[in-house]
C-alpha cells in the first residue's frame, strides 16, 4: 500500500441489531467465514473476522469511475481520487495527512473505468481514527485551490513522462483503437490539455454524482468485532446521499479486428500491444474463456505465447495476455517488448500462435493442467488480509454470490473441451487489434499520428 | 499487465521502487505480536534454515537464498549472476526443462527468482501439501543443472530484452546506472546487477556453469520456509532433500570485495536524452549499511530517510513542493540491506522551468536545517510510528516476511537482529538522527545526477 502510494504520487508520478448471515468456510483463512454484514443504517459489507495480525483492511468501491468523466474533461475522476485524501472538513491537507501518518493509517483512492475504489488499512488500535478520517474525506473533501494546483502538477508530470513511455503510449492508443469515442476509449488519467481546465466545481460535481450509497460495495478483513465494525460503517458511509446520479454508459463491442496502429518513438525496444473483443463477466462462456486465456498467455512461465516467443526464440523478456471485463464491454489484451530489428518476427510469432490456438483450441492435457492450476491458485490469491479484502470486493463488483469462492471450483470443472475449443475460435479467431510503438517498421502497419499526452492503463483482472 | 516476470532486479531502484522501498528497510521485522517466532537451525552440510510459521492459510513459501550476487562476479563478466538465475530454469539431469515450472503451475502455485548485488534467490508459493515436492526439486537444482547452447543462447537474448525493457528504454534508469558507477570508485556495487550490455552479449554457457559450480552449494545458501508449517515436522524432510547435497568447503565464508577509498570529491553526472519530458535530480550518498554501520547508525538512517522523504509531511516535500513551487515530487531512501556500504538517495522531480541550482539549494537547506536545529519530537514520533507499523503490516504477508528474513540473514544479520528492528527504531533519538545526517550526508560522499532533455538534433546511433 505504501508502495503504490509512493509510486503514484512520486513515482512520478492509487450496531446494535445488525443481521449476520454466515456462509461456508473459505479455503483461505481456513477457520473463518465470510459474513454478510448489514448495519442498522442499512450499509452492507462482506466481512471476515481474523485476529492473527492486529490490523484491519477495508476495500470498497463506488460505481462510476472514469467512465463518468465529463466528455470534454477526461481525468476528473482520477483527480478526485488523487485529492480525496488531501484535506477534509476543518483539516487542511497538512493536518489531515499528519493525522494519517501519526497513526500509520493507509488511506488511498484509485480510479478504474467503472468504479472509484478506496482502500483503508490500519492497526487495530487506530480503527476509530481511521474510519473518522475516511468519513471526513468522503463527506466533506476540501478541494482547496493550492491542493488542486499541486496535485494537478503531479498528474501533469506523470502525463508528460508517459508521453515518451512506449508502454504508456501503447496502452493509450490501444484503448483508442478498441473503443474510439466511447468513454472506455478516453484517457482515464486525463490529458495534458484537460488537467489544467479541471476546477473545484468539476470535482464537487463528480463527488455528488458518484459518492452515494446505492451502488457502494464494501469488503472488510481483520481484527475487529462485527458490532464495532457495523457502527463504524454507519458513521463512515451513513451520511452519503442515498442515490447517485450516474450518466448511463452504453454497451460497446471493441473494434472489429484486424486493425493496427503504429506510433513512432525512437526506442531500442519496440512495444507491441495486441488484443481484440473479449467477453463479459456474466457470459455463459466466461469461465471457458478464462481458462483458454490462461493456457494461451496467462501470467505463467509456461503459457503458449511465453514458450513460443520467449523460450524458443528469445524474442522478448515479457509476454502475457489478460482478459479484461468491464460493465459494458470486454477485451483480451496482450503485451510484449522486443528488439526493434526483430519486431516483425515477434509480431508474426504472436499472430501465428494465436491463430493456431483459435483453430485447434487447447489439448485435453492443456485443459486439465489449466483447471488444476486455477483450482489450486485460488487459495494463494487470498492469503493476506488485504488480498482477501480485494478479492471479496471484486466478487461484489462482479455481482457474484457470497458463496462464489466455494462454487468456483465446480464452475472450473464444468468447462468441457468442446466448449473451450468453441470459445477459442470465437475470441481468438478474428485476427488482432495491434498497436506498435517503436522505430519505423517496414511492416504493413498504417502510420497513425502519435498522440503524446496520456496513458489509459488497462484494468487488472483481480481474484476469481 | 506484466505479470510473471522472472528476475526482478531491485538494484535498479528507479524501475521498481516498490521493491526497493521494501528492501531498503534493513530487513525490518516484526515484533511478533501474534504470529510465532522464526525457528532457525543449520544442517551438517552448512545449509542455514529459517522457518517462519503462519497458520492462517494452508499455503507455504519456499525461498532459497544463495550468498552470491553481481558483486561477486569476475570483472569483465558483469551480469553473470543474473544470467545464471535465468538459466536455473533450464532443467537438470533428473528433470527436463519445464518440469519444475509445470509442477508448480499444476498445483496452482507461483514461482519466480531475483538477483541483487549480494544475493540470488528463488521461490515457490504452493499449497502446503506440495512443500516436500518443492524441496526435492529445489535441492536437485542446487547441483544438478544441465545447460545446452540450444537453451542458453536464446535465454541470453531474453536477458538482453530485459535490459532493453528495464534500462535502454528508460532514460531515468540509465541515469541511475551512471550514478552508481560514479558513486563506487572501487567496489563492484558500481556495476549494474543486470550487467553492462557489451559484457552480457558475450556471456557463455561455460561462464554460467563455472559460476554455478563455484557458488551454488548448501554451505553458501539460506533456506527460508514461511507459512503453514511445523518446524519440528518439516526438519526430517529438509534433511532428506537439501541435507543430501554435499558441501563445497572451498567456498570462503567471508565475502571480501575491494573497498571504497575515502571519498574526497563531490561528483556530478548528466544524462541527456531526447525522450526526457520530466527532468530529474538524483543525489546518492555513500553511507554505511546495516552490517557495516556503528551501533545505532543504521536505524537512525532509516528514520532520517522517512523524515526527509516519505509522504507529504516529509521535509523535502514540504520544502520543495509545498513551501516553494520548485518540484512536483520528492523521495528519500536508505538502502542499507547490504554487505558493504550502501546508499542514501534523494530524488526530486522539478517543475517545468525550475532551476536545478535552486532545487539543489533547497535540498542542501533541508539537510543543513536538520543538522543545525532540533528535530521536533512530534515529527520523530510520527515517522517512528510509521516505520514500526510497517513491521506489523508485513506480518500480513508470508512472502514479505520470507524476503525480509532472507535478505537480512544473507547479508549477515542475525534472526534476532532482524526481529528486534522495531525496538531499535523505537530507541532512535533526535540527536542520533542529527548525527548521521551530519556525518554521512556530506557532499564529498555524493554523486548528483541530472536527467535532462537532449534537444540537439538526432544523430545516428548504433542500433541494436
Amino acid at each position: 500500500m505504501k508502495c503504490s502510494r509512493t509510486g503514484a504520487r512520486y513515482g512520478l508520478l492509487a450496531a446494535v441489531c445488525f443481521a449476520l448471515l454466515c456462509f461456508a468456510t473459505v479455503p483461505s483463512f481456513a477457520a473463518t467465514k465470510i459474513q454478510h454484514l448489514v448495519t442498522p443504517g442499512g450499509i452492507e459489507a462482506w466481512f471476515v473476522q481474523d485476529a492473527t495480525v492486529p490490523l484491519v483492511a477495508m476495500e470498497y468501491a463506488f460505481a462510476g469511475g472514469a467512465a463518468q468523466d465529463p466528455r470534454d474533461k477526461p481525468g476528473v475522476g482520477h483527480m478526485v481520487a488523487s485529492l480525496l485524501d488531501e484535506g477534509a472538513g476543518d483539516l487542511p491537507s497538512k493536518t489531515f495527512r499528519e493525522r494519517l501518518d501519526r497513526h500509520a493509517i493507509e488511506l488511498s483512492f484509485t480510479i478504474e473505468r467503472d468504479e472509484l475504489r478506496g482502500s483503508l488499512r490500519m492497526l487495530k488500535e487506530h480503527s476509530g481514527e481511521a474510519f473518522g478520517l475516511l468519513q471526513l474525506a468522503l463527506t466533506s473533501p476540501r478541494f482547496d485551490a493550492d491542493d488542486i494546483e499541486r496535485i494537478g502538477s503531479q498528474i501533469l508530470s506523470h502525463l508528460r513522462r508517459n508521453s515518451t513511455n512506449p508502454n504508456a503510449l501503447a496502452g493509450r492508443n490501444f484503448v483508442k483503437l478498441a473503443f474510439g469515442d466511447h468513454p472506455y476509449g478516453h484517457p482515464s488519467h486525463g490529458t495534458i490539455e484537460s488537467i489544467p481546465t479541471i476546477k473545484a466545481d468539476d470535482l464537487r460535481n463528480y463527488v455528488r454524482r458518484v459518492l452515494a450509497k446505492d451502488r457502494l460495495k464494501i469488503a472488510v478483513v481483520g481484527d475487529i468485532e462485527p458490532a464495532v465494525l457495523a457502527k463504524m460503517l454507519d458513521q463512515t458511509f451513513g451520511g452519503l446521499p442515498a442515490k447517485g446520479d450516474l450518466t448511463p454508459v452504453p454497451d460497446i463491442m471493441a473494434a472489429k479486428p484486424p486493425q493496427s496502429a503504429f506510433v513512432p518513438l525512437d526506442v531500442p525496444q519496440t512495444v507491441v500491444m495486441f488484443g481484440g473483443p473479449g467477453i463479459k463477466r456474466h457470459d455463459p462462456d466466461f469461465m471457458a474463456a478464462y481458462i483458454d486465456n490462461h493456457i494461451l498467455g496467462g501470467g505463467s512461465l509456461s503459457s503458449r505465447l511465453y514458450r513460443e516467443v520467449r523460450e524458443k526464440r528469445g524474442l522478448a523478456y515479457s509476454i502475457s495476455e489478460s482478459l479484461l471485463w468491464m460493465d459494458h464491454s470486454g477485451l483480451f489484451v496482450g503485451t510484449t517488448g522486443t528488439r526493434a530489428d526483430r519486431a516483425g518476427e515477434s509480431i508474426n510469432a504472436v499472430k501465428k500462435e494465436i491463430q493456431r490456438f483459435a483453430e485447434n483450441g487447447p489439448t485435453p492435457k492443456d485443459l486439465d493442467d489449466a483447471k488444476s492450476y486455477l483450482k489450486g491458485s485460488q487459495m494463494l490469491e487470498l492469503d493476506t488480509s488485504s488480498k482477501l479484502a480485494t478479492g471479496l470486493l471484486q466478487y461484489q463488483t462482479d455481482n457474484l454470490p457470497i458463496d462464489y469462492i466455494e462454487k468456483r471450483n465446480s464452475l472450473v470443472d464444468a468447462v468441457t473441451l468442446d466448449q473451450a475449443r468453441a470459445v477459442a475460435k470465437r475470441l481468438w479467431g478474428q485476427g488482432l487489434l495491434t498497436v506498435i510503438v517503436g522505430r519505423s517498421l517496414q511492416a504493413a502497419a498504417q502510420p497513425a499520428a502519435a498522440q503524446p499526452g496520456a496513458v489509459y492503463p488497462a484494468p487488472q483482472p483481480a481474484a476469481h | 499487465m506484466m505479470a510473471a516476470q522472472r528476475a526482478v532486479i531491485p538494484a535498479l531502484a528507479a524501475l521498481i521502487m516498490c521493491l526497493a522501498v521494501l528492501l531498503a528497510l534493513p530487513a525490518a521485522l516484526a515484533q511478533t505480536v501474534a504470529s510465532q517466532s522464526p525457528v532457525t537451525f543449520t544442517l551438517a552440510n552448512g545449509l542455514a534454515v529459517v522457518i517462519i510459521p503462519d497458520h492462517r492459510t494452508p499455503v507455504v513459501t519456499q525461498m532459497i537464498w544463495y550468498k552470491v550476487g553481481s558483486a561477486d562476479e569476475t570483472p569483465g563478466k558483469s551480469g553473470l549472476a543474473h544470467f545464471l538465475e535465468h538459466l536455473m530454469f533450464k532443467g537438470t539431469a533428473k528433470h527436463p526443462p519445464g518440469e519444475f515450472s509445470q509442477t508448480v503451475l499444476r498445483v496452482g502455485g507461483e514461482e519466480n527468482a531475483f538477483t541483487n548485488f549480494d544475493y540470488t534467490g528463488y521461490y515457490q508459493r504452493v499449497p502446503r501439501d506440495q512443500l516436500a515436492t518443492m524441496m526435492a526439486f529445489e535441492a536437485d537444482r542446487m547441483t544438478g543443472l544441465v545447460l545446452k547452447d540450444e537453451n542458453v543462447l536464446p535465454e541470453r537474448d531474453v536477458v538482453l530484452e530485459e535490459y532493453n525493457m528495464r534500462v535502454a528504454n528508460n532514460p531515468d534508469a540509465r541515469l541511475t546506472e551512471q550514478i552508481m558507477a560514479a558513486l563506487y570508485l572501487n567496489h563492484p556495487y558500481g556495476r549494474p546487477v543486470i550487467g553492462w550490455r557489451h559484457e552480457i552479449e558475450k556471456l557463455t554457457r561455460e561462464d554460467a556453469l563455472a559460476f554455478y559450480k563455484r557458488f551454488y552449494a548448501p554451505n553458501n545458501a539460506t533456506l527460508v520456509i514461511a507459512g503453514d508449517v511445523d518446524a519440528e515436522k518439516i526438519r526430517p524432510e529438509i534433511e532428506k532433500t537439501f541435507g543430501q547435497v554435499p558441501p563445497q568447503p572451498a567456498i570462503p565464508s567471508a565475502r571480501i570485495r575491494p573497498q571504497e577509498p575515502l571519498p574526497v570529491a563531490p561528483r556530478t553526472v548528466t544524462l541527456a536524452d531526447a525522450r526526457v519530458e520530466q527532468p530529474m535530480l538524483r543525489r546518492y550518498y555513500l553511507v554505511p549499511s546495516a552490517t557495516t554501520a556503528a551501533a545505532g547508525e543504521s536505524p537512525a538512517l532509516d528514520v532520517l530517510a522517512q523524515l526527509m522523504g516519505d509522504g507529504s509531511n516529509a521535509y523535502l516535500y514540504r520544502a520543495l513542493v509545498v513551501d516553494k513551487p520548485l518540484a512536483v515530487g520528492t523521495n528519500a531512501t536508505y538502502q542499507g540491506t547490504a554487505i558493504d556500504p550502501g546508499q542514501f538517495s534523494i530524488a526530486v522531480a522539478p517543475k517545468p522551468g525550475a532551476d536545478f541550482t535552486e532545487v539543489e539549494q533547497g535540498i542542501d537547506a533541508v539537510i543543513a536545517n536538520l543538522v543545525k536545529n532540533p528535530i521536533p519530537a512530534e515529527d520523530l514520533e510520527r515517522v517512528k510510528t510509521q516505520l514500526i507499523a510497517q513491521a506489523v503490516y508485513a506480518q500480513d504477508s508470508q512472502t514479505t516476511l520470507a524476503r525480509w528474513y532472507g535478505a537480512g540473514t544473507t547479508v549477515g544479520l542475525s534472526v534476532d537482529e532482524i526481529k528486534s528492528w522495531p525496538d531499535r527504531i523505537r530507541a532512535v533519538t533526535a540527536a542520533q538522527v542529527q548525527n548521521v545526517a551530519r556525518k554521512w550526508l556530506v557532499k564529498t560522499r555524493s554523486v548528483t545526477g541530472y536527467l535532462i532533455k537532449d534537444s540537439t538534433p538526432a544523430r545516428e546511433e548504433k542500433r541494436s
